[in-house]
């Protein structure tokens, strides 16, 4: 076959750490950075003797996550033992679900270059996060961190149905939306609550059985799902190129070389043993719980999207960043809602507001609050502050000067509005510099900026601009120009 | 004679009598049974460790208890033992094996617990089958348990330890532990009582676990009416246990009463003819029928059943226990507790994975390294199927054996074991005859059934002979009924091995 025909058939194995306060089976805390070996237990260290407790909230949490993708949900699921020795393993095997996942089904909705997508999923299951192990140091000596032992996590497997490696990013970053969304994962790749593996294959274009494929690891960031993916595609395609073939086998992403290489092959892939986990009943979930759960589903980013686009009117590039956070959504359909028109509300959330947050999930604790955003803008809308002027009253609301009224009244910024008073100042401009009216009378055009900037400095910038504008011209060009 | 002298003879209950009529304090009741220990399992071999300073420590905050009118009830200042799988914080824990020397729990098991909220003095830590994997305590890494009715014979197992306590009256009771039979069986070898109750009636939670679907916690002790008073104390749900139940345990010292009062007249005492085939030893079948004719002469109605799927219960219980076992016993790798080889001298480069395996490998005996691999095989790919699924729907079958009969009777009469104690020694070179011991208990675990053995009779050489009661599953009142009941009748009650005699009398 000839290698140009070939095409990428990706699928994902994604891994999302669940923002419960205690473990997935004991009372430990989860949150991230504590010094090593203190979130630990009888439980999550794995001593002899201890059994597990299935946390309540993270089954919720994995419920909202199957809800929101339209997975079928299991009404008896199992758990499973995963069978393999690692030192950060702390029972030899990892509670997980195997053959009677938690869901089945369902689809990551998104929009790549404007396309509508739908990823279809595969499943979606509970599992417990192993601890973490570093080498590094010196020879011979291994530190066993289980802090992370125990943390509850939801894996979600696409179907092989990704095109390629934007389409896979893409499908990160909308499963990301949802998840921090629905406020069950924090989405920090880097961090390791968020992460993905990949499978990927190559097969000539329009065929139906899948090529061999290879299993990629450790892609922590956004920008490297794309990078790792697009590698090894090339690898492969340049192995069929010179007649190879591809060997299957599981790789692991190098983001500072930028190339994958081989961990384990085929034939030293794991037996995980997998049977039902003994030590914990079927997990049986309740159409009460799910009409709950089912309630308390809020919008999801992508309808929320598509919403602001038809209901407003907004870009698509505005709608996309203001649905990135679920609480910057919140910030400025609020702000809608006292008043506030859509466009000017849209770039003042996306230019002043993004600006001065670090995390956009903070926004709705911001110091300028939606409605307060609204007054200012409601100042703008009826002329009384001018656009460049609002974004430096915002500034002082930011740094908690007050509403926008009280700060334009006490610095003197509203806008010049009163037209006698303005064409007052166009004569006097107009008298004081004749060889500028005659330049401009001779047909430079260009020169009605020079007298918009002399008036403006005159009147301290608070000049209506509109108003200034239409005098001018009038002025400038004889009682008859009338502003036309 | 001062009650002193004979506190080793009395039963649990009885201490409690004496305690609470002021007859004697903990400390003496403790004192006693420690000294006693000294003694006499120089020779026994039924503790691995005793805790003489937790115990008197607890012995004496029992008696200030009474003395502040604030006692807890009748296991108050009692003396018990624990078989040594069971977790006590701070008490080194070895379930028998070497791979756990030195591990010091950071907590008590459940049962371990209550006993102790209950007032209950721990004497120590009792011998046992490396993880309970075992019918003789042979597999015991540390020391030979003996049997007090022939010092050369076994304890039965994997509680040999815990039922040669309580024959040898080095305590009145004690905690076993039952995944195929290890109270019952060793109970019966030994001539004691044995409760294994319905799965999930006990909080398995600091039971350290060798097959997760099997095991239970139970009481041995010298009467049924001890086996139900510590079943009182350790009953019940557990949020620690997700497999423990919700439903209200208790009732068992009033059915104990109402067997005794009352008799078995009315009660169905189902037959299985599966239990009485070739295999059996004849004094066994002559001492087990005697007791059912026994049951049926005082009024209990007989029914002959089958439980058709009996045959297939060996093997599936060998599929399912190993196939559990081989991922209970992963986290002994070396790496958090317990022995630890050094990847230097486990050699091949110092890695890990050396450390884990020369750790798994010098740490663990040869019957627990047999069911490692037997478990690793059934669940292996490609032989999941054949083997453990296959043993799963046999167990179902088994389940729905007892479900059909328990429509027809209360309660089902069997041997315990279809042989007396065997030497010590006899069957370990052989497998799979030390597994056939099992044959007539291993059904009740795979059911999830409740199931006692008590004497009923004596070998020609002197040996005890168990009956064993099975009841339905959370029917432990109906099962402490009729063993009640019959232990009234039992030729068998009463008797006392040569050792506790003999030490009793000098």
């Amino acid at each position: 076959m000839s290698a140009r025909e070939l095409q990428a058939v990706i699928g994902l194995e994604v891994h999302a750490q669940l923002l419960t306060a205690s473990k997935i089976f004991c009372g430990c805390e989860t949150s991230f950075g504590a010094p090593p070996n203190t979130h630990l237990c009888p439980v999550c260290s794995g001593q002899p003797g201890v059994l597990p407790v299935l946390n309540a909230r993270a089954v919720e949490h994995a419920l909202r996550l199957a809800l929101a993708l339209g997975c079928r949900i299991r009404r008896r699921s199992r758990f499973a033992r995963k069978n393999y020795f690692y030192p950060d393993l702390p029972k030899g095997y990892q509670i997980s679900q195997y053959d009677e996942p938690l869901a089945e089904g369902g689809a990551v909705e998104l929009v790549l270059e404007g396309e509508p997508r739908r990823v279809a999923l595969t499943r979606i299951h509970l599992e417990e996060d192993a601890g973490k192990s570093l080498h590094e140091g010196a020879r011979n000596l291994s530190r066993i961190d289980l802090n992370r032992a125990g943390v509850p996590l939801v894996e979600i497997v696409s179907e092989p149905v990704i095109e390629s490696p934007a389409e896979a990013a893409e499908t990160m970053r909308a499963l990301r939306a949802i998840l921090r969304c629905l406020g069950i994962c924090d989405g920090n790749l880097e961090q390791g609550s968020l992460r993905c593996d990949a499978n990927v294959s190559l097969r000539p274009r329009g065929a139906r059985e899948l090529g061999v494929k290879t299993e990629v690891k450790n892609i922590n960031s956004f920008r490297f799902v794309q990078r790792a993916l697009e590698h090894e595609i090339e690898r492969q395609r340049s192995l069929y190129e010179r007649g190879e073939v591809v060997v299957q086998e599981t790789r692991l992403w190098d983001a500072e070389r930028g190339h994958t290489a081989p961990m384990r092959s085929k034939e030293e892939a794991h037996d995980y043993r997998y049977f039902p986990e003994p030590d914990l009943p079927p997990l049986v979930i309740e159409e009460a719980l799910l009409e709950r759960l089912r309630g308390e589903l809020p919008e999801l980013p992508l309808a929320r999207r598509l919403r602001l686009m038809r209901e407003l009117g907004l870009p698509e590039l505005d709608a996309a960043e203001l649905t990135r956070e679920r609480e910057l959504a919140d910030y400025f359909e609020r702000a809608l809602a006292a008043g506030a028109p859509a466009r000017a509300a849209a770039s003042f959330v996306r230019g002043e507001l993004l600006a001065r947050l670090d995390d956009a999930r903070g926004a709705l604790a911001a110091p300028v609050s939606p409605e307060a955003l609204a007054e200012l803008l409601a100042l703008v809308e009826s002329g009384r502050v001018s656009g460049k002027l609002a974004k430096e009253i915002f500034a002082r609301m930011w740094q908690g000067g007050g509403s926008a009224e009280a700060i334009a009244r006490a610095e003197g910024l509203f806008q010049e509005s009163d037209a006698a008073a303005i064409e007052a100042e166009v004569r006097r401009v107009i008298e004081a510099n004749p060889a500028q009216l005659a330049q401009y009378r001779a047909g430079k055009g260009k020169v009605l900026g020079f007298f918009i900037g002399q008036v403006m400095r005159a009147t301290g910038g608070k000049a209506n601009p509109a108003l200034l504008n239409q005098l001018l011209r009038k002025h400038l060009d004889g009682d008859e120009g009338g502003g036309k | 004679m001062s009650p002193v002298d004979g506190l080793h003879r009395e039963s649990a209950l009885g201490l409690a009598r004496l305690l609470a009529e002021g007859r004697t304090s903990s400390e003496e009741a403790t004192r006693h049974c420690l000294a006693r220990a000294e003694r006499v399992d120089r020779e026994l071999g039924a503790f691995l460790a005793l805790d003489p300073e937790g115990a008197l420590a607890a012995a004496r905050a029992s008696d200030a208890r009474r003395r502040a009118g604030e006692a807890r009830g009748p296991l108050d200042g009692v003396p018990l033992a624990l078989k040594d799988n069971l977790v006590c914080a701070g008490l080194a824990t070895t379930a028998g094996s070497r791979i756990l020397e030195g591990w010091r729990p950071p907590y008590d098991a459940t049962a371990v617990a209550r006993l102790r909220a209950a007032g209950a003095v721990l004497l120590g830590k009792l011998n046992l089958d490396e993880f309970a994997m075992g019918s003789s305590t042979e597999s015991s890494a540390y020391r030979v348990c003996r049997n007090p009715w022939d010092l050369a014979r076994v304890p039965g197992g994997s509680s040999g330890g815990a039922a040669a306590a309580v024959a040898a009256e080095l305590c009145a009771g004690a905690l076993g532990t039952d995944t195929g039979g290890s109270i019952r069986q060793p109970a019966s070898l030994c001539g004691v009582v044995g409760l294994k109750p319905s799965y999930g009636r006990v909080s398995r939670y600091g039971l350290i676990a060798f097959a997760s679907s099997l095991d239970q916690i139970g009481p041995l002790a010298r009467t049924t009416a001890d086996c139900a008073l510590l079943l009182e104390a350790i009953a019940g749900h557990d949020p620690r246990d997700a497999t423990s139940l919700e439903a209200p345990a208790g009732g068992y010292l009033e059915a104990c009463a109402r067997g005794r009062a009352e008799g078995p007249r009315g009660l169905r005492v189902g037959v299985p003819r599966e239990y009485f085939v070739a295999g059996i030893d004849p004094e066994v079948e002559a001492a087990v029928r005697g007791a059912i004719a026994a049951l049926a002469a005082e009024g209990a109605e007989l029914v002959e059943l089958s439980l058709p799927h009996t045959r297939f219960a060996v093997a599936a219980y060998y599929l399912i226990c190993t196939a559990e076992a081989s991922s209970n016993l992963a986290r002994y790798d070396g790496v958090r507790y317990g022995l630890r080889v050094s990847p230097e001298a486990a050699g091949a480069g110092g890695e890990l994975e050396a450390m884990s395996a020369a750790s798994r490998g010098r740490g663990f005996g040869p019957e627990v390294k047999r069911r490692i691999m037997l478990g690793t095989f059934a669940l292996s790919a490609g032989y999941y199927d054949a083997y453990y699924a296959r043993a799963q729907r046999a167990r179902t079958l088994i389940r729905r054996d007892f479900e059909a009969a328990f429509a027809r009777c209360d309660v089902i009469a069997t041997p315990t074991s279809p042989i007396p104690a065997f030497a010590l020694g006899e069957k370990q070179g052989d497998p799979l005859q030390m597994y056939l011991a099992d044959i007539y208990t291993i059904s009740c675990n795979l059911a999830g059934l409740p199931g006692i053995s008590l004497p009923c009779g004596l070998s020609a050489g002197g040996l005890p002979i168990g009956l064993q009661l099975l009841a339905a599953p959370l029917d432990e009142p109906q099962l402490l009924r009729a063993a009640a009941a019959y232990e009234a009748l039992s030729p068998a009650t009463g008797l006392r091995p040569p050792l506790a005699s003999a030490e009793g009398a000098a």
